[in-house]
């Protein structure tokens, strides 16, 4: 298969890969250029743990190809905190304990985040059915929604 | 496989009739990514749609609105003007999976992936949208209705690409709803469902009516003897119940673990009954 070179945008940053017109973005970002914090759930749509931003708006790297990176403007997990800052939602995900395992949880950062851009205090049933395609087998959601709204909470009054 | 984004509509066709292989057109790609990955489909060409100047528009016409092929759920959600004219439309689109699934999936992916349970689809058909269709021979306009084949099937011809679809304009008193049955609340596909439009006279009573019905047949129905039940009514119950016995008397669903015939020909009837009063509050509503 021709491969096919692709200069785009990550987190701020430009960048160039070269990828076969097959592959993910999802396996671009893992095995091309390092960023292993996406996951690979279900690769298939249903889970969200492969959760990323593509021009403002929230995909799953697994149903977008490489090839359409071409000038886009990508946010990843890996651009989340400001260095050894944490993001005000990744603190809140420690100390709330909203995470076990952690598999599902740079997806669901990365997707409450663009939640609160676009809505900085939404309900708790805004707030689960948006991130109703992120799942988690192992905390049981209610520690995430108040990890999530603990980080709202401080955003807004910051 | 071979990637290509087209840069206009002409070049699309031009791919696409080229390709003596498969070749598959990719919008928002949440249908077509899934099949690629499970080997379902195994393309020599892939069309990209997304960078066609025009195919990312919403744009007012005839005093009603033409909805570029690669509008997402989430850029047609965000659109005021399409909201408050076509609230149906909208709301069978946006429940088409996750937010993530949102930020890719279009109408025409959802109409072209042909499948009978398509959630974008019934709204259309009530809306008496239609499809602009691209191909070797120029453009044609399609009513939606005349586009599914059959299950994964479309009438399209080899190069042909659908590049917009035109909702038509709406006289005042005039609405529409979508409602679908699944067993979960997010996240599944329609068991049965239903899609209507309602004109309302100066008085309050039915002047015209569209009924749809999704997942109840090999492709999606257009209820016309369910449509003339209400016709002239104030949505009474004795013609509610005459509307949802003509959606019984014409689905033919399958009968699967999701759903069974007998259910699935109930359920249809109900959801019309039930989005026929949310179309008609919203119609009387609307100044
Ligand atoms: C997790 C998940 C949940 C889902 N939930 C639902 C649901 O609740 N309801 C539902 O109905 N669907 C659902 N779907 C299916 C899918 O998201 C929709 O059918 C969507 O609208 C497809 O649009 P797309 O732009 O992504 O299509 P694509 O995947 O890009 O294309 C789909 C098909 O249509 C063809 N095509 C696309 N655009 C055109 C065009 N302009 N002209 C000609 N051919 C074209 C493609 O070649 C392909 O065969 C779900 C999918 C996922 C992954
Ligand atoms: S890996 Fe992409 S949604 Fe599961
Ligand atoms: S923490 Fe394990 S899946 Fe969410």
């Amino acid at each position: 298969m021709k491969t096919i070179h692709v200069s785009t945008t990550i987190n701020g940053d430009p960048a160039e890969f070269i990828c076969t017109p097959d592959e993910t973005l999802l396996d671009v970002l893992r095995n091309r250029l390092g960023l292993t914090g996406a996951k690979e759930g279900c690769g298939t749509g249903d889970c969200g743990a492969c959760s990323v931003t593509v021009n403002g708006r929230l995909v799953c790297s697994c149903l977008v190809l490489g090839a359409e990176a071409q000038d886009a403007d990508i946010s990843t997990i890996e651009g989340m905190a400001d260095g050894d800052t944490l993001h005000p939602l990744q603190r809140a995900f420690i100390e709330h304990a909203a995470l076990q395992c952690g598999i599902c949880t740079p997806g669901i950062l990365v997707a409450a985040k663009a939640l609160l851009e676009k809505n900085p205090d939404p309900t708790d049933e805004e707030l689960r059915y948006w991130l109703a395609g992120n799942l988690c087998r192992c905390t049981g959601y209610d520690k995430i929604i108040r990890a999530v709204q603990a980080a709202a909470a401080e955003m807004r009054g910051a | 496989m071979q990637y290509v984004a087209a840069k206009t509509a002409d070049e699309a066709v031009a791919l696409l009739v080229g390709q003596s292989g498969m070749a598959r057109v990719l919008a928002g790609g949440t249908d077509l990514l899934v099949q690629l990955k499970s080997g379902m489909v195994e393309p020599d060409l892939v069309v990209d749609i997304k960078r066609i100047p025009g195919m990312k528009d919403i744009t007012a016409e005839a005093g009603g609105f033409r909805i570029g092929a690669a509008v997402s759920g989430a850029e047609l959600g965000e659109h005021a003007g399409v909201c408050a004219m076509w609230p149906g439309v909208v709301e069978g689109f946006n429940l088409i999976g996750s937010t993530q699934v949102q930020g890719r999936a279009t109408m025409a992916g959802n109409l072209c992936n042909a499948s009978p349970a398509g959630d974008a689809v019934p709204s259309l058909v009530a809306a008496d949208a239609t499809a602009r269709v691209h191909g070797p021979n120029g453009a044609r306009d399609v009513a939606i209705l005349g586009i599914p084949a059959g299950p994964g099937r479309t009438t399209l011809a080899k190069g042909e690409i659908i590049t917009s679809i035109f909702l038509p304009a709406r006289p005042a008193r005039a609405s529409d709803a979508y409602l679908r049955f699944i067993p979960r609340t997010e996240m599944d596909i329609a068991v049965a469902s239903a899609g209507v439009s309602l004109v309302l006279a100066a008085d309050g009573t039915v002047e015209s009516a569209r009924v749809a019905l999704g997942a109840v047949a090999p492709t999606v129905l257009l209820a016309e003897e369910a449509a003339k039940a209400i016709t002239g009514t104030r949505l009474e119950e004795d013609a509610l119940a005459r509307m949802a016995a003509a959606c019984a008397a014409i689905c033919k669903p399958i009968d699967d673990k999701r759903g069974t015939v007998e259910f699935r020909t109930k359920t249809a009837g109900v959801l019309a009954k039930r989005a026929a009063r949310i179309a008609y509050d919203r119609a009387g509503a609307k100044k």
